[in-house]
């Protein structure tokens, strides 16, 4: 009984999608839509396939990951230092605090009108815009993490007379390592849903969300459907891989 | 090993066992409207090598008392002094075992070891005989590349003791080191304690509310009595090592130190 639920369960939940995409091609083939707007499956297959051989989409996903590398590159480690601050330092939160507090409350993409009149249209801003999306993941993360690192083990840090620094990085850090790391996981997702938005919403150039943009443009619906999986199958490689990054990098430290 | 009958120090040890003396330290805490006395005019001294037991019941200070001999909390009247310097913050000269093991989960029994010295003046050799010594010592020998997580409560105590010495103190402060472990395990390191403490020769200052545990181990007790803390008898025990727990005098011992408790 229990076997047969276990191996059903997934072969159920693909039943809906192939249904859908065969009532699809099935009203594509006979004709139900305007073709010019209207793609087929196997219309996008082929426009897959075509971007693939082309080497567009490859060239697209890999100017997007660098781009969103890039905004990680500077967003994570400022949200380490600024979170480690305000959890050490009360003068520190007492001064940046509210202010951080206030300024997250305003939603992430009313954003892209003041980054682009300061930065422009183009790399710069949206490099800043990703770095700014995944900067408050991580400082929250590591700022709650450092701030609950087990007084106890603190407190051996000082009777091994430690200084405040070592205490930091052989006692602090270490113990606030989970709480860092699922931040940094978070931050990736929000990083690769940033680096689309920002591609959409600043000036086009190489990248999967510029070419969504075009897609569009070009009323090609099947460009806009191989975009919108490349872009989901990125996505969910990258919280798979760090998923495991993650756990490797605990297990290996005893946690 | 258990039971050395004679005093021997061990040719690798540093030796400077300390006097430490405690001169009328009082510590008020507030609570709420009010404030509580957790020491009144308590005075000590604890001569070089000796093993010194505290006994009291729960809020008799006793913990307190270790605290600020260690230099984690500052009297608010009196000094403490070791070999007569006044004591005003941790330091490497005094040992602290507390009763969890405190190690840090993410290193291994090596690495927890080697973090008391970090900041020690030798070289990368001496560090690495010297950690080795101390496993070898608290019986842990196999153990190096251990988690935390996968030792015993009794085992992460030996470890927590060797990170404790390893630093070659000349006083090792115990904050009810045993209270969490098993009957069994309880037995066993009380034993080992008294072989490093004869091996080493340093002064120990054991903080316990387990009077067995005290009669067992030390030189002298010293019995103390809540609100406000003050010490309310010191008793000596004159028996030969090691003890045994069943003797007469043991038990007579035991049960002098019970009655100045008021626990019987």
């Amino acid at each position: 009984m229990r076997r047969a639920v276990a191996w059903r369960t997934p072969a159920l939940g693909a039943l809906l999608p192939l249904a859908l995409i065969a009532t699809w091609q099935i009203a594509a083939s006979a004709g139900t839509f305007d073709v010019g707007l209207w793609a087929s499956p196997a219309t996008v297959l082929r426009a897959a396939s075509a971007t693939v051989r082309d080497g567009s989409l490859a060239g697209d996903v890999w100017a997007s990951l660098q781009r969103d590398v890039a905004g990680l590159a500077i967003g994570v480690p400022v949200g380490l230092i600024v979170g480690t601050l305000l959890a050490l330092s009360r003068l520190g939160d007492a001064l940046l605090g509210p202010s951080l507090s206030a300024v997250r409350q305003v939603a992430l993409f009313t954003w892209v009108p003041l980054i682009s009149l300061w930065l422009g249209n183009d790399e710069p801003g949206k490099i800043a815009f990703i770095a700014y999306a995944v900067f408050f993941p991580v400082m929250l993360a590591t700022q709650a993490g450092v701030r609950g690192a087990d007084p106890q083990l603190r407190e051996v840090a000082r009777t091994l007379c430690l200084t405040s620094w070592q205490s930091l990085r052989r006692v602090i850090l270490p113990a606030a390592l989970p709480s860092i790391a699922a931040g940094i996981h978070l931050a990736l997702v929000y990083g690769w849903l940033a680096t689309i938005g920002a591609e959409y919403l600043f000036s086009a150039g190489p990248g999967i969300g510029s070419a969504l943009m075009t897609g569009r443009a070009q009323f090609r619906m099947d460009q806009v459907i191989v975009g919108m999986v490349a872009i989901a199958v990125v996505g969910m490689l990258l919280n798979v891989l760090a998923g495991a990054a993650e756990r490797r990098l605990l297990q290996s430290r005893g946690l | 090993m258990d039971g050395l009958p004679l005093r021997q120090h061990s040719a690798t040890a540093g030796l400077r066992p300390a006097t430490l003396d405690v001169r009328n330290i009082s510590r008020v805490f507030s609570a709420g409207s009010g404030s509580f006395h957790a020491l009144q005019d308590v005075t000590l001294s604890v001569a070089p090598g000796e093993f010194l037991a505290i006994v009291g019941a729960s809020g008799c200070g006793k913990s307190t008392l270790l605290r600020l001999i260690a230099g984690l909390d500052v009297p608010d009247r009196g000094d403490i002094r070791l070999d007569g310097k006044t004591i005003d913050g941790p330091s490497l000269d005094r040992g602290l075992i507390f009763q969890e093991p405190r190690l840090m989960p993410w290193l291994t029994v090596e690495q927890n070891i080697a973090l008391a010295l970090e900041n020690a003046a030798v070289t990368r050799q001496e560090r690495a005989q010297s950690i080795a010594d101390h496993i070898a010592l608290v019986g842990l020998r196999g153990f190096e590349h251990a988690y935390p997580r996968q030792l015993s409560g009794g085992m992460a105590q030996r470890a927590a003791i060797a990170r404790g010495l390893v630093t070659r103190p000349e006083i090792l402060l115990l904050d009810e080191p045993f209270g969490a472990l098993d009957a069994l395990t309880k037995v066993r390191l009380q034993a080992e304690l008294q072989r490093v403490w004869l091996a080493e020769g340093i002064t120990m200052v054991l903080v316990t509310h387990d009077v067995e545990e005290a009669v067992f181990l030390a030189d002298r007790v010293v019995v103390m009595a809540p609100r406000p803390g003050r010490v309310s008898a010191i008793q000596k025990v004159a028996l030969p090592r090691p003890r045994d727990r069943t003797s007469g005098a043991f038990v007579a011992c035991k049960a002098a130190i019970l009655a100045a408790l008021g626990a019987t």
